[in-house]
């Protein structure tokens, strides 16, 4: 067992590491206004909140599943295109999840606002425009949170063994029936995973959404907006907003991870 | 020798990045326990240009002194400063967010009213949806902006509206003015209702429509010095140096005297 092994040195900073990270969240769980935590919770704005962030997280996650595995399967294996092909590829997926949302909001807002690069033609043929609608809010939730699913499906499918794959061509199955019923069973766990990630990145996505979609009750405003504004003029509102969303993702986290994320590990 | 050092630098460093996290976290951060020279401010975004170049002219005037400004939405600063963030001046958008740092018995003293501004709407430029009154942010086929109610600027224009029995049918309800002013300088809303200095303040980027019912519901900014104040003295001066030499560059910006 050689990790028994740690430098004693690497404690300390594990420690306060540790404490970084956990400390504020048990703040916020000891200034929660426990017995009007439910009067606030219940209250129209908070509901409607709790099931708009749902839905559109929902939304959001199911688009990344649609258009991000495949996206995964497209990088898993571009080790043989051209260079810059691959590394602007690469970038595309990987940009997103470094930039600070609100600059992805105004990239949104660039390319489909009223003014935009696309947002413009698209109104005057169609009449459509994109943002202050609860699709904006969808979007921008999955301009954010896809990156996370394409890498962690990429990086199951570079583990998965190809032999599998080679096999079921050998015995006739088509490329398409072999991906679907071979490949994909054999990532689940990395599917799950980036899936779940998915999801609670877009549930606690905030500063693409404000600056793209806007904030108006029932619409657009969702949790974190919700709670961000909360702070404003009544912040045991805004605490209660935020227990909700750590409820939402630990109870997300910790009910998959029993069933699939162990065993990814 | 070497390999001690190292680990050694690392946790010097973790703890040198933790004291740098707690005082930004803290707010404004610079100021704290200042030297005897230094004034930190908590101003109203609105406010950002005139105290900009007012504190540029305190500076001047007294070598030596400067003045640390930090600007937001007035609601949440008075939040930061109920939570403890340290500031010598408070500048508030409205009365009833001075009231809050006041009954958290915050301040040292009475404070002043320095400027007064009003509503107006503000649209892109060339006004591409013939917006010309209040009237006009009922039109259900427009994109409206406003704040959100919980901040000063949305709840001067809830007053405003319902005194014109007006139903505006917003698209956004945003988190400040500023915000507001935003969408309309991109074009993404026809009209929004900002402060009248916002309007100036963007220049060609939007255009206002003034209107009548604003003069109603007009807006006060008052300032006041905060009873931890480093250096009242200097907080004190400074306050007085706004209140009472700032007028023509309040007027200059489009401020009302009060």
């Amino acid at each position: 067992m050689p990790r028994r092994d740690l430098p004693g040195i690497l404690w300390l900073p594990a420690a306060v590491a540790v404490l970084l990270l956990a400390l504020p969240l048990v703040a916020l769980i000891t200034r929660v206004p426990w017995t009007r935590a439910g009067a606030l919770l219940a209250a129209p704005e908070s509901l409607s909140a709790l099931l708009l962030s749902l839905g559109t997280a929902l939304a959001a996650t199911a688009a990344a599943l649609v258009l991000g595995v495949p996206l995964a399967a497209v990088l898993a294996s571009s080790d043989r295109w051209p260079t810059p092909a691959r590394r602007l590829l690469r970038a595309a997926v990987t940009v997103p999840l470094v930039l600070p949302p609100v600059v992805g909001g105004i990239a949104l807002l660039l390319l489909l606002g009223r003014q935009g690069l696309v947002g413009a033609p698209l109104q005057s043929l169609t009449g459509i425009t994109v943002p202050f609608t609860t699709p904006a809010v969808v979007l921008a939730q999955t301009f954010v949170s896809m990156p996370f699913l394409v890498l962690a499906v990429e990086g199951a499918l570079r583990g998965a063994d190809p032999r599998y794959g080679i096999v079921a061509a050998s015995l006739g199955a088509s490329r398409w029936h072999a991906f679907r019923r071979v490949t994909l069973p054999l990532v689940a766990p990395g599917l799950v995973s980036g899936a779940v990630l998915c999801f609670t990145r877009a549930l606690g996505e905030f500063g693409a959404t404000i600056t793209f979609a806007g904030s108006l009750p029932g619409v657009t405003r969702t949790l974190p907006v919700a709670a961000y504004l909360g702070l404003q003029t009544s912040p045991d509102s805004a605490i209660v907003l935020a227990l909700l969303l750590l409820a939402v993702s630990v109870v997300v986290l910790v009910s998959l991870r029993d069933r699939w994320l162990r065993v990814g590990a | 020798m070497r390999r001690r050092a190292a680990p050694a630098a690392i946790a010097a460093l973790a703890a040198a990045a933790l004291v740098g996290c707690a005082s930004t976290g803290a707010g404004s951060g610079a100021g704290t326990g200042a030297t005897a020279g230094t004034v930190s401010v908590f101003a109203a975004a609105s406010l950002t240009d005139v105290l900009e170049e007012l504190a540029d002219r305190f500076e001047a005037e007294r070598p030596g002194v400067s003045v640390v400004l930090s600007f937001g939405g007035s609601s949440g600063l008075a939040a930061q400063l109920t939570q403890g963030a340290p500031a010598d001046v408070f500048a508030a958008a409205s009365e009833d967010t001075m009231a809050v740092v006041a009954d958290a018995g915050l301040l040292a003293g009475e404070s002043v009213v320095v400027a007064r501004n009003v509503l107006e709407i503000a649209v892109p430029p060339g006004n591409p949806a013939g917006v010309t009154g209040l009237a006009d942010l009922a039109r259900p086929e427009l994109a409206i902006a406003l704040c959100d109610e919980s901040v000063p600027c949305g709840a001067v224009a809830s007053r405003v509206l319902a005194a014109a029995g007006v139903q505006a049918v917003p698209d956004t309800l945003e988190q400040d003015v500023r915000a507001v002013l935003t969408k309309v300088e991109l074009g993404e809303v026809d009209a929004g209702l900002v402060y009248r200095t916002d309007v100036l303040a963007a220049g060609g980027r939007a255009q206002g429509v003034p209107f009548p019912e604003a003069e109603e519901e007009p807006t006060d900014y008052p300032i006041a010095v905060l009873d931890r104040a480093a250096d009242p003295e200097l907080a004190r001066a400074f306050a007085r140096y706004v209140a009472e030499d700032g007028r023509s560059a309040f007027e200059e910006a489009g401020f009302a005297a009060p």
